[in-house]
């Protein structure tokens, strides 16, 4: 195997002081190899994001190391780690700048690293994205949920990554719009050779999307397995057990058999 | 059905609000008929879930055009009452839960206040009254240690914690109609499912009617007595929750088919095929009652 | 869709097209639904008319005018309203309307001159405080604190004061008074959009803090300040109209309006004209900026952005 694309070992942090003291990671290892993808799935406040924003440089004060195509990342990033990793965020209602047409959303990286040939870049990517020319001069508030999300992704796309950081990418999304938009996703990865690292809550999105994925469970890495692992049910961690049940439907019985649980209550 | 009048008869209700491009219909031509039983809503978002909910209970904005042949609640046709007389079913018989809490509690009162309050207001009950009261229905929602909760501000409560105290809230007035708007949706699996088992048990116990509006057609299939399916403001089917992997309407079947599954193929996953035909009055897609 | 509409209709069409081909399309698209939410406040409506009759007064100043402001004539001095002297004229025979009319130049030339001051030095310390958090805001603010401590019109006193009176020293008295307010306004949305999703997507595409700040942070404040200031320039016309009334604004005898009113206070009694048309004047005119700014904030308001 070639060197892995991203590779995380020990990652940890803490955020406040005090009686706020919270550590929201601990030990948090992985490695994903080119052209991989690998998925991180755990309820909400489990971590996942705080995972990616280290990653990219948007938290700082964390621990252990992070590799990017073998490169140490520490302090802040260099304006060419742009140009590596990029991200796509949860909510695309939130991560469009209310008073920014799409096109100057996208021409605006390209500006930041003197890219020329803006106008002829933005419609490429659009289209890529599945969005026509007539798209390019609206505001955000005149797109549907699903289209600015592909507007989101043509901004990560615009500057050519080879690392895509995709966190929770579908879930404030319909069904329908997220079938559409793993779809594109499927899609732009082969085309585009790219290593994705997809953060969701959803194990049936994360096992149709990944080769590997880690069961985040507060801050912890509970276990890490194959796609084919965990369709064979071969899971060591009954956490694991609980998301693939959850996941079924409404079962009275199930429910009233489900636990909290601690990350130290591995093994 | 028994011979008594249905709980909620729904008869043709229309929605439409003005825009710059003229009038636009956000609900057209929808009936609904239900007892004491658990109906899902389901659609995508737009499909005008929540407009019809809130026609229900009358609460839209005043520029929104409200028409239907009957909103009867218990015999009693809706659309005919004085807004004082809307108040009372809306406080008494019918209660609604919103997607989230945060916004409709007060941020700056306890929880456990909040909900004395709402009761002491039914029941001119006295503090002491209220606050035990209060005590018994987070217990009745499972949380498992109401004490503590009951001195909460909404902003320390979590998204499923808040969900449970929304309900526990509606409840009080002991309704028979709970309308409950993506409660959900922005809660994690399990505590999803665990806020539904609630639900569940309040249903049955209390013989009360569960509106329970949803995008999430597995957990709908698998939670409720009967779907309703919605598409562009319009009813596409309704059928029995058994019957839903069944149907023959391309749209429900495409609802079903475009989710990933645990043990799903790898590839392209079947994506939606909208069609205009089927917001034409007359289309049969499936199975139309 | 008759003939003559044919033209209109296209228009709007253009004008509300869902698919904008440019970006001048997209921002006029933009402008005409603001347009169409202003022009159904018909207070707002209203000052803002007063507002285009003030600048286009100052503007036709010389036609308007018939007398010319400065000119005494002691012949006709404190004559009452009349066909040759509409508003009457003052204690030196000066013609009132004249001077009103030529007043407006320097009243738009106040508020204009303090909102172009104290805007900008607003904005920019509030973002820049906001936007770096820490050490940076704590200094910031107490700055900030410091002016918004002391009364307006006694601090604008102090500097008048200190540096002497005069129009130009009036107008720097008032901006430096007038911006801390904004920098707080500037400050406080700043923090609700500095760890946005997509202030957090631009950092990661490489942009630095000035780009992030008058790109990206600076338009989202510009609504909630452009009100603000509107309904600030009564407060301002009437601080330079009280400096002016006190003497130490506007200097004899430049037609302003609150050194007007200022001589008009000795002869209230037996010639009430002469304070009575400036302090109109000045009423008016703060009242559409009070009208045009409520309208505006509807308009502008960002929680009422669909
Ligand atoms: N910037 C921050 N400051 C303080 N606490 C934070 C911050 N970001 C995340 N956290 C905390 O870290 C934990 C993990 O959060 P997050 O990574 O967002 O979870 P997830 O994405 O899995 O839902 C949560 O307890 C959250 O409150
Ligand atoms: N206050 C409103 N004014 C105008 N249109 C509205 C308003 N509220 C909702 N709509 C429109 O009504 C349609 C249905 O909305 P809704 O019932 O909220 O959908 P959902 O099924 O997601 O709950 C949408 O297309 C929406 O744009
Ligand atoms: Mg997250
Ligand atoms: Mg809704």
């Amino acid at each position: 195997m070639s060197a892995p694309m991203l590779m995380i070992e020990a990652l940890g942090i803490v955020f406040g002081h005090g009686a706020a003291r919270n550590r929201a990671l601990q030990e948090v290892s992985f490695s994903v190899p080119q052209g991989g993808s690998f998925g991180l799935v755990g309820e909400s406040g489990s971590g996942k994001s705080t995972v990616l924003n280290c990653i990219a440089g948007l938290l700082d004060r964390w621990t252990g190391t992070i590799k990017v195509a073998d490169q140490v990342l520490q302090g802040r990033r260099k304006l060419s780690f742009s140009r590596q990793v990029q991200m796509v965020f949860q909510d695309p209602y939130a991560s469009l700048h209310p008073r920014h047409t799409v096109d100057r959303t996208l021409r605006e990286p390209l500006a930041i690293h003197r890219l020329g040939d803006a106008s002829r870049r933005v419609v490429q990517v659009l289209r890529e994205v599945g969005l026509g020319p007539q798209f390019r001069f609206r505001y955000p508030h005149q797109l549907s949920g699903g289209q600015r999300q592909r507007v989101a992704i043509a901004r990560a796309l615009i500057l050519e990554p080879s690392l895509l950081l995709l966190d929770e990418p579908t879930s404030a999304l319909d069904v329908s719009i997220q079938a559409e938009v793993l779809n594109l996703l499927q899609d732009i990865r082969t085309q585009r050779h790219l290593t994705y690292l997809l953060v969701s809550h959803d194990l049936a999105v994360v096992s149709h999307m990944c080769d590997q994925l880690a069961v985040m469970c507060q801050g912890v890495i509970v276990e890490t397995i194959s796609r084919e692992q965990l369709q064979s049910g071969e899971i060591s961690h009954p956490y694991t057990g609980q998301l693939l049940l959850a996941g079924k439907g409404y079962d009275r019985a199930a429910i009233d058999a489900f636990q909290d649980f601690l990350p130290t209550s591995q093994q | 059905m028994p011979a008594e009048a249905p709980l909620l008869q729904v008869d043709r209700l229309r929605v439409a609000f003005p825009s710059p491009r003229g009038e636009v219909a956000a609900v057209n031509d929808v009936s609904l008929q239900m007892g004491r039983e658990k109906v899902g809503i389901v659609g995508e978002s737009g499909s005008g879930k929540s407009i019809t909910a809130r026609a229900i209970l009358r609460l839209l904005p005043p520029y929104a055009d409200i028409s239907a042949q009957a909103i009867s609640f218990k015999g009693e046709n809706l659309l005919d009452l004085s807004e004082k007389e809307m108040r009372r079913i809306r406080g008494r018989q019918i209660s609604m839960v919103m997607q989230d809490p945060k916004y409709s509690l007060n941020p700056v009162r306890k929880v456990g206040e909040q909900i004395g309050e709402a009761y002491s207001l039914h029941r001119q009950a006295s503090k002491r009254q209220a606050r035990e009261q209060t005590l018994e229905m987070l217990a009745a929602v499972r949380i498992r240690n109401p004490e503590q909760v009951y001195n909460l501000y909404p902003h320390e409560v979590s998204g499923g914690m808040g969900q449970r105290i929304m309900i526990a809230m509606m409840l009080i007035p002991e309704p028979s109609l709970l309308i409950a708007d993506e409660p959900t949706s922005a809660l994690d699996v399990t505590v999803r499912l665990q806020v539904l088992a609630i639900l569940d048990d309040l249903v049955s116990q209390r013989g009360m009617g569960l509106i329970f509006i949803s995008h999430d057609l597995e957990l709908v299939a698998s939670f409720c007595d009967r779907v309703v399916i919605m598409y562009g403001g319009r009813v596409m089917e309704a059928l029995a929750a058994g019957d839903l992997h069944s149907s023959q309407h391309p749209y429900t079947r495409g609802l079903i088919n475009c989710l990933p599954k645990v043990q799903g193929k790898r590839g392209r996953l079947p994506t939606l095929e909208r069609d205009a035909a089927w917001l034409t009055a007359d289309f049969q897609g499936g199975a139309r009652q | 869709m008759d003939r003559p509409t044919g033209i209109i209709t296209r228009t709007r069409d253009w004008l509300l097209s869902d698919t904008p081909a440019s970006a001048t399309q997209a921002a006029a698209g933009r402008a005409y639904l603001g347009l169409r939410l202003f022009g159904r406040n018909r207070l707002a409506v209203l000052g803002l008319a007063i507002i285009v009759a003030l600048v286009a007064l100052a503007l036709f100043a010389p036609q308007i005018a018939p007398y010319d402001p400065i000119a005494t004539d002691l012949t006709n001095r404190l004559q009452a309203p009349s066909t040759s002297h509409l508003l009457g004229t003052d204690e030196v025979g000066r013609d009132i309307f004249s001077r009103i009319v030529w007043g407006s130049r320097l009243t738009l030339y106040i508020i204009g001159l303090v909102a172009i001051i104290a805007a900008p030095v607003g904005i920019l310390v509030g973002t820049v405080a906001g936007y770096f958090g820490g050490f940076i805001d704590i200094v910031l603010m107490r700055l900030t604190d410091i002016f918004l401590a002391f009364p307006k019109l006694i601090l604008a006193l102090a500097f008048v004061a200190a540096l002497g009176p005069g129009i130009e020293n009036a107008i720097i008295a008032i901006a430096i008074t007038s911006w801390p307010p904004y920098a707080r306004i500037a400050r406080g949305e700043t923090i609700t959009f500095r760890n946005a999703d997509f202030i957090r997507a631009i950092r990661l595409q490489g942009a630095g803090p000035i780009r992030i700040i008058t790109g990206h942070i600076m338009p989202l404040c510009l609504s909630s300040l452009i009100v603000r200031v509107t309904l600030d320039m009564a407060g301002i016309i009437l601080t330079a109209a009280g400096l002016g009334f006190l003497g130490l604004g506007a200097q004899p005898p430049m037609p302003e309006w609150g050194a007007m009113t200022s001589t008009g206070r000795a002869y209230i009694l037996d010639h009430w004209w002469l304070i009575t048309m400036p302090g109109t004047a000045i009423f008016v005119v703060s009242l559409a900026f009070n009208l045009l700014g409520d309208g505006l904030r509807e308009v502008l308001d960002p929680r009422s952005d669909s």
